[in-house]
């Protein structure tokens, strides 16, 4: 049952529908094993933006305060798109890619363990 | 004729009972619109045990005395400039969260007992709901009452009326609230009337009530007192809500266990902060919020679950989930809002020496391997004179709204994400327990006003996280937020104590 409400065609508004972001759609990314970052961001970016230049500007903003940021050995990285294995394709838009609006990548850094190898 | 003098029963079957209507020639279905839309069914209303059994004039004449003494109490306080009593100026903050995220609550309390004590067809419930709705008035009046000596000398409250409709962390507790008055009145009782008044109140009620007690806040204590006699009335009116329900329809069963699954989750996330109070916030600390849980949740309310068993009730669907969880949520929370302080309402620090020895000693599994380092490298920022704040909003869960700081309690330092598809949507969440609520009614939480997309729709100023936090959320930076180290909070104590 969607609800259970007086009305029997009850239905709610869809607060984060992606017109409501101006052209730009939310992106949540995660490092895995790295608390430093409490938890994953919530970011913002146009949906035609390429992989490549909102990893630079966006991502690599989010997370550079961590010292083992630059540390990453990318082709050993790996990648999770909503739950499933994922290669970036750099020169590609988000959207032609799969990262649709409200999609969650997690990424995997082998051999960084994080702040004292606790997984900060 | 001199009128006859009643008795206290006769009064109170007068009120009750005798005021009903008769519907002779109304469709009674129609007066009381909301009773049959949740699939509870009620078979006799006067099965219903009163629980409370006061009359109005016995009400206003208990709660009258009350007051009287709470404000004379509240006046010497006052006179005496007691809040130089407390234990240490890092407590104020505890006292900020209350006001600024309980003392709301109380208010949606009162306005949602209001609702059911209209919405009910039994008179008993009516009145039983009516009477508890005074009394969640009186407790916001009260506890603004208690606090504003506060707000004279500390920073941090003066806009909490503002801050409850806007501030990220605050929508936690008002999304709650909301979502339980935006059911029915029969889930309005089970959400707030049994799972949090019956269930957990306690764990509320022992961390700040006993807290103020072990740091020296006469006033919060005095509050608490006053509270008590009320809290009593309000678990015995959850509890009959629960045996009434239960006995009367066997097809009430499985909606009030699946409402009792639904609240005990949310109430417990919602506990996230009193975790945190308990184990960072209070300089003399009264138990771990571990200990808490043990001792209110697992003795006492395995105890009433093993009570409801004959019903047909089982433990809540998460309760070992939660128990796993005791080891970490406060250490999660805490680390959260001191990374993200410029964005709270109120000062955070890292815990002393002392404390942090206290919480390796309090958790043996988990502090020193998984949140000791934390706080090592903060201090060694912070040394460095980088203390450290996280810029970046975080991803939040779309039923309890808080960031998702959880982990997965077979891996505790991999993030616990679940996600769900509505209409083409994905929806994100810290939890199974959130994610089940969702897909129960995901027509409702499709709603869900979450401060961060909030602020990427440009729904709260801005552009950047500055103006929103001194335009939008009214924070006054640097005094309102940020450490407590180099607080104006700070200062003044160490001037009123004379300390350099």
């Amino acid at each position: 049952m969607p609800v259970y409400a007086l009305k029997p065609d009850y239905t709610g508004e869809i607060k984060d529908r992606v017109e409501n972001f101006h052209g730009n759609q939310l992106v949540y990314i995660g490092w895995d094993h790295h608390l430093l970052f409490s938890s994953p961001f919530s970011l913002l970016a146009p949906i035609g933006m390429r992989f490549d230049v909102f990893f630079k500007e966006i991502v690599s903003n989010a997370f550079s305060q961590h010292p083992e940021w630059d540390q990453i050995d990318w082709s050993s990285v790996t990648w999770l798109l909503d739950g499933q294995p994922f290669i970036p394709q750099p020169e590609v838009s988000l959207g032609d890619q799969g990262i649709n609006h409200k999609s969650f990548l997690r990424f995997q850094t082998p051999g960084l363990t994080g702040i004292a190898g606790a997984g900060i | 004729m001199a009128a006859k003098k009643l008795n206290m029963k006769e009064k109170y079957r007068l009120l009750t009972r005798d005021l009903d209507w008769e519907f002779s020639y109304a469709d009674r279905k129609k007066a009381f619109p909301f009773e049959e839309f949740e699939g509870i069914k009620i078979t006799d209303w006067s099965k219903w045990e009163d629980p409370f059994r006061l009359t109005m004039d016995s009400y206003w004449k208990y709660q009258a005395e009350k007051e009287k003494k709470l404000y004379a109490i509240f006046d010497a306080f006052s006179q005496n400039n007691a809040h130089l009593n407390v234990s240490d100026p890092r407590y104020i903050n505890a006292i900020k969260i209350f006001l600024t995220g309980i003392t709301p609550l109380e208010y949606q309390a009162y306005q949602g007992f209001a609702h059911t004590g209209r919405q009910f067809g039994g008179v008993g419930a009516r009145v039983a709901c009516q009477m508890q709705s005074l009394d969640e008035l009186r407790h916001v009046q009260t506890q603004v009452h208690a606090m504003s000596h506060y707000n004279k000398f500390f920073d941090g409250f003066k806009e909490w009326t503002h801050m409850q409709d806007r501030v990220w962390y605050l929508s936690v507790a008002k999304s709650f609230f909301n979502d339980a008055r935006s059911g029915g009145p029969f889930e309005f009782l089970v959400a707030i009337g049994f799972s949090f008044e019956y269930v957990l109140t306690n764990l509320v009620f022992v961390p700040f009530m006993s807290g103020a007690a072990y740091n020296g806040d006469m006033a919060t204590v005095t509050f608490g007192f006053s509270a008590q006699s009320d809290e009593a009335r309000h678990m015995t009116l959850g509890l009959e809500v629960i045996k009434f329900l239960l006995e009367q329809h066997e097809d009430n069963v499985p909606i009030v266990q699946k409402w009792i699954d639904k609240w005990f989750w949310r109430g417990s996330r919602l506990l996230s902060v009193v975790a945190m109070m308990m184990d960072y916030m209070l300089p003399n600390k009264v138990m771990s919020w571990k200990e808490g849980w043990e001792v209110y949740f697992e003795e006492a309310g395995g105890a009433l679950f093993k009570d409801l068993a004959r019903y047909g009730i089982r433990m809540p669907k998460y309760a070992e989930q939660i128990r796993k969880e005791k080891e970490h949520i406060s250490h999660q929370t805490w680390w959260t809002f001191y990374t993200y302080g410029q964005a709270a309402g109120f000062h955070t620090w890292i815990p002393t020496d002392e404390e942090l020895d206290w919480l390796s000693e309090k958790y043996p599994n988990t502090f020193d391997k998984y949140y000791r380092p934390r706080w090592e490298y903060a201090k060694k920022l912070e040394a460095e004179g980088k203390r450290f704040y996280n810029g970046t909003l975080p991803q939040l869960c779309t039923t309890c709204q808080i960031p998702l700081l959880f982990t997965e309690m077979d891996d505790p330092t991999l993030t616990a994400h679940r996600c769900s598809h509505y209409k083409g949507d994905q929806y994100h969440f810290c939890s199974d327990g959130c994610k089940d609520v969702f897909e129960e009614e995901p027509e409702k939480y499709v709603q869900s006003w979450l401060p961060v997309h909030q602020i990427y729709q440009g729904n709260c100023g801005g552009p950047g996280l500055p103006e929103i936090l001194q335009d939008y959320y009214r924070f006054e930076m640097g005094a309102d937020n940020m450490d407590m180290k180099g607080s104006p909070d700070e200062a003044r104590w160490k001037q009123w104590k004379g300390v350099a």
